[in-house]
């Protein structure tokens, strides 16, 4: 039997799913429902000191995309307005009513030693199993110098996260900003200063689109706008990336990562768990679908590690990361042409204009006078384009054509700073 | 109602919302949701198999593409310059055997998209607003004129109009539109919508309407030819082939399109009579416009009859099933011989099986069965009417299989003089093909007038 039992820093879940800081997480009532619904953890709705903040109406903008909606979310409501005392009642009541599942309470107060020394004990008390530091809200709070404006700035980041493993002995997740330039530098600084994980992504700073009638950005409020933290499927590949980056950056290796990003089923989150994800956190897809998602999410990984043969979760995290590495270590002897199934090709030219206009003129259109696309193989550089643009799953694939050399750009003729090959 | 033995014509066989219900819109529009789910299934090909197969070569998923990005207009636009009557062929082409035929989406899920009510849904609102979106050249100071009122004739004057010349638009009957006005099935074209439609066209200005003016009666060709510095001939077809045989002047025995015609210009269905046993001959798209008319006018029963098989029927498969699924009774390989009566009455009809010989020919069975009718509706196919453009007992200019002959540009064999239309007879007899012969002939027209001299 697959064993979907999460172990994450010092946490310990029925399974990896977890939802993250969010509305859906923000009052006991919610909390329930998850774990009815199966839910392995929540991370609780970023807490504050009081007084409670307020939050305006509307709060979410959407992107939709050829009619799928909320391809991409932009939200801009800040942490949890409801008095700290209520929420700590009920973290401790649900918490007991499900000892088995994970509790991880989100914080966020002013970046001063005192605010954290005060919070800290007050969750403890409730019986939660972790902390998670949000340093990663783009709006709103960040104006008052908390969220991403601390998680921008590694060393308030290593401050903090110290603070925080000082006064409490609870595991302290430091949840980080997308929101910078190297997502390395922030997890480096977290773990400096003694956070036992990190999670990320949080939402990404955007615009989610214009009114063009009201000449104000999406979500309006009285007609003006903010920008707002994007996040849903739209995010999920740069979500992707900087998790692997820290699973693989030398001083990060192995840390535990909860990843974070646009996951919305099982598929999603066994990539994030290969690319070095101990647990994942899902918001969006909960939010557009409700709770009941988590069936098909558990029920899928579960037979999809079955059919792999991981019998734990442990045995499929960090699978893909030793094969994330750099471009200059690409093999550029790799060589992949494509072929088009005629029996399955609808004949919609996609690939031949995509190809003619944008790439390289490698995909004819025409055969005997007839329509009929073929690949010129002599002029296929095995880009893929043809094969994302086709409509019909299966119709273009990749063929493998080289001789399974092998050679990279750190030792190609072109690289003016290649190494010198050893020479007999 | 009672039922009569013989000769049983009577009107309001329905009540009246059944039959307000029967001849309402036949494909109702999509709303905005619908016709946003629509345009999102289409895969915006390159070099379009929807497009090629559109006799007006329409850019299919361009106009399909405005929709999808709220561009109504911009999608509008792209149809209309096109096809002049990019509205009605919305609800009349058989899409079936044109763009959606041949949508790359049948390939796999045997379900195109629906090409023709998205095309409905980006023009219907250009008529309901009277938006203009075409502006008139500047007057050129040719005069044209346009004979016979239909989709060719129409669609040539408008292209004339848009190009700066003044079109006198002459039609023998006394509404303009042809076969829009009187030869489609009421169902297809509800509400008024052909005269909508050309008023629309017409606000363009610079065409002059002149209706009840019969060619080679009221004007002539020479007068026309005189008068203008071109003349576009859009006559259609005026005569309907007749049977051939003994019985056909019996009351109850009549064409096909004068009951569809008919019943297009009745201002209460209520009052047209319909017989309670129709037999209809024939196997084109009239034959079955007549059929179903027939049966939603309350017949109790309607009996098709075609001398071939359904696959050589004219009439689209997809017609033919939604005959059927109407409760049309078609029988195939069967000819008529006799129409009998009895008390000077329209009593039976008698058919011969027909079938092919050796040679796949044509041939006599022997076998015959006859079907009791009150009405029997012809619909053997049209014919052109040279008469208009014969003077002095010969053709003034060359015809070529009954119709007129005319080149590549439409230029019939008299200089000066155009013809487009089923009156010329093209690749199919569907209204977009006449639309595309008056759109050629315009611009042919127009090459043809500004390089000659001014006026």
């Amino acid at each position: 039997m697959t064993d979907l039992t999460c172990r994450f820093a010092g946490i310990t879940s029925p399974n990896p799913f977890w939802l993250a800081s969010a509305p859906p997480t923000d009052k006991a009532y919610n909390v329930n429902r998850a774990f009815e619904a199966g839910w392995g953890g929540v991370v609780w709705k970023t807490l504050g000191l009081d007084p409670p903040v307020v939050n305006v109406s509307s709060r979410y903008g959407a992107v939709a995309y050829n009619g799928q909606r909320m391809a991409g979310l932009n939200n801009i409501e800040l942490i949890t307005d409801r008095p700290l005392a209520v929420n700590l009642a009920e973290i401790r009541q649900v918490k007991r009513d499900w000892p088995d599942r994970a509790m991880i309470v989100s914080l966020m107060v002013p970046c001063d030693e005192e605010s954290w020394k005060s919070i800290l004990p007050q969750v403890e008390d409730t019986g939660a199993d972790a902390v998670e530091l949000n340093f990663g809200c783009p709006h709103g709070m960040s104006e008052r110098g908390m969220g991403s404006a601390v998680g921008q700035v590694p060393e308030y980041v290593e401050m903090v996260a110290h603070w925080v493993k000082k006064h409490s002995r609870l595991p302290c997740i430091v949840k980080l900003t997308p929101n910078i330039t190297d997502i390395r530098a922030s997890a480096r600084a977290a773990f400096r200063g003694g956070a036992d994980a990190v999670s990320l992504i949080n939402t990404i700073n955007s615009i989610v689109g214009v009114d063009l009638d009201l000449m104000a950005p999406l979500p309006t409020v009285d007609g003006k706008g903010t920008h707002g933290g994007y996040c849903g499927p739209a995010v999920k590949p740069i979500a992707l990336n900087m998790v692997a980056e820290i699973a693989r950056d030398k001083e990060t290796y192995r840390k535990p990562i909860s990843g974070i990003g646009g996951i919305a089923t099982w598929r999603d989150a066994a990539e994030f768990l290969a690319l070095g994800a101990g647990s994942v956190q899902v918001c969006t897809a909960a939010m557009h679908y409700g709770f009941r998602i988590v069936d098909d999410m558990i029920s899928g990984l579960r037979h999809f590690m079955e059919q792999k043969g991981y019998t734990k979760l442990e045995d499929l995290v960090g699978q893909a990361v030793p094969n994330v590495t750099d471009w200059q270590f690409l093999n550029m002897g790799y060589d992949i042409k494509a072929r088009i199934d005629q029996d399955k090709c609808i004949k919609c030219g996609l690939c031949h204009i995509a190809c003619e206009d944008t790439s390289h003129q490698a995909i004819l259109k025409t055969k005997d006078g007839q329509r009929h696309f073929e690949v010129v193989d002599s002029e296929c550089v095995g880009c893929n384009l043809c094969m994302h643009v086709c409509p019909v799953d299966g119709c273009i694939t990749m063929e493998r054509v080289d001789n399974g050399e092998y050679h990279n750009w750190t030792t190609h003729p072109n690289n003016p700073m290649r190494k010198r090959t050893e020479t007999a | 109602m009672a039922r009569k033995e013989l000769g049983d014509l009577a009107a309001a066989r329905l009540a009246p919302e059944v039959l307000a219900r029967n001849f309402d819109d036949v494909a109702p529009p999509l709303d905005e949701r619908q016709a946003l789910i629509a345009a999102n299934r289409c895969y915006y090909c390159y070099d379009a198999p929807c497009t090629t197969a559109c006799p007006t070569g329409i850019d299919i998923p361009s106009f399909i593409r405005s929709i999808a990005t709220g561009n109504l207009k911009g999608a509008a636009t792209t149809i209309l310059s096109a096809n002049t009557f990019g509205g009605s062929c919305a609800r009349v082409c058989p899409t079936e055997i044109l763009c959606e035929g041949v949508c790359v989406r049948n390939t796999a899920e045997s379900q195109p998209v629906q090409i023709g009510a998205l095309q409905r849904h980006a023009t219907d609102w250009v008529y309901e607003s009277g938006t203009q979106l075409f502006e008139r050249g500047e007057p050129s100071g040719f005069k044209v004129a346009v004979v016979g009122a239909g989709p060719a004739g129409i669609a040539c004057a408008h292209r004339l109009a848009r190009a700066g010349h003044a079109v006198t638009l002459f039609d023998a009957k006394p509404k303009i539109g042809g076969l829009n006005e009187y030869g489609i099935a009421a169902y297809k074209l509800p509400g008024d919508f052909a005269q909508k439609e050309i008023d629309w066209l017409l606000s363009i200005g610079g065409i002059t309407v002149q209706t009840g003016t019969k060619l080679g009666e009221q004007i002539t060709l020479a007068q026309l030819r005189e008068q203008f510095d071109a003349v576009f001939l859009g006559l259609g077809l005026a005569d309907v082939n007749a049977l051939g045989l003994e019985g056909e002047s019996l009351p109850g025995v009549r064409n096909a399109v004068d009951f569809i015609a008919e019943l297009r210009q009745s201002d209460d269905l209520g009052k047209l009579p319909v017989g309670r046993r129709v037999v209809v001959i024939g196997g084109g798209n009239t034959a079955i416009d007549a059929a179903i008319q027939s049966k939603r006018l309350g017949a109790e029963s309607v009996t098709l009859v075609y001398r071939r098989g359904p696959e050589t029927m004219s009439a689209t498969s997809h017609e033919q099933e939604f005959a059927k699924t109407e409760g049309v009774n078609i029988i195939h390989w069967a000819a008529p011989r006799r129409l009998i009566e009895r008390d000077g009455l329209l009593a039976t009809i008698e058919f011969e099986y027909t079938q092919l010989d050796a040679n796949g020919k044509l041939a006599n069975s022997g076998d015959t069965f006859t079907l009791q009718a009150d009405v029997v509706l012809k619909a053997i196919g049209q014919a052109f009417v040279p008469d208009p453009v014969r003077e002095g007992g010969k053709e003034l200019l060359q015809l070529s299989n009954g119709r007129i002959k005319v080149d590549e540009d439409f230029a019939t064999s008299l200089p000066g003089v155009w013809a487009g239309g089923d009156c010329v007879g093209g690749k199919t007899d569907l209204t977009v093909q006449a639309v595309d012969d008056g759109q050629r002939a315009a611009a042919a027209i127009d090459r043809a007038l500004r390089k000659g001299n001014a006026p």
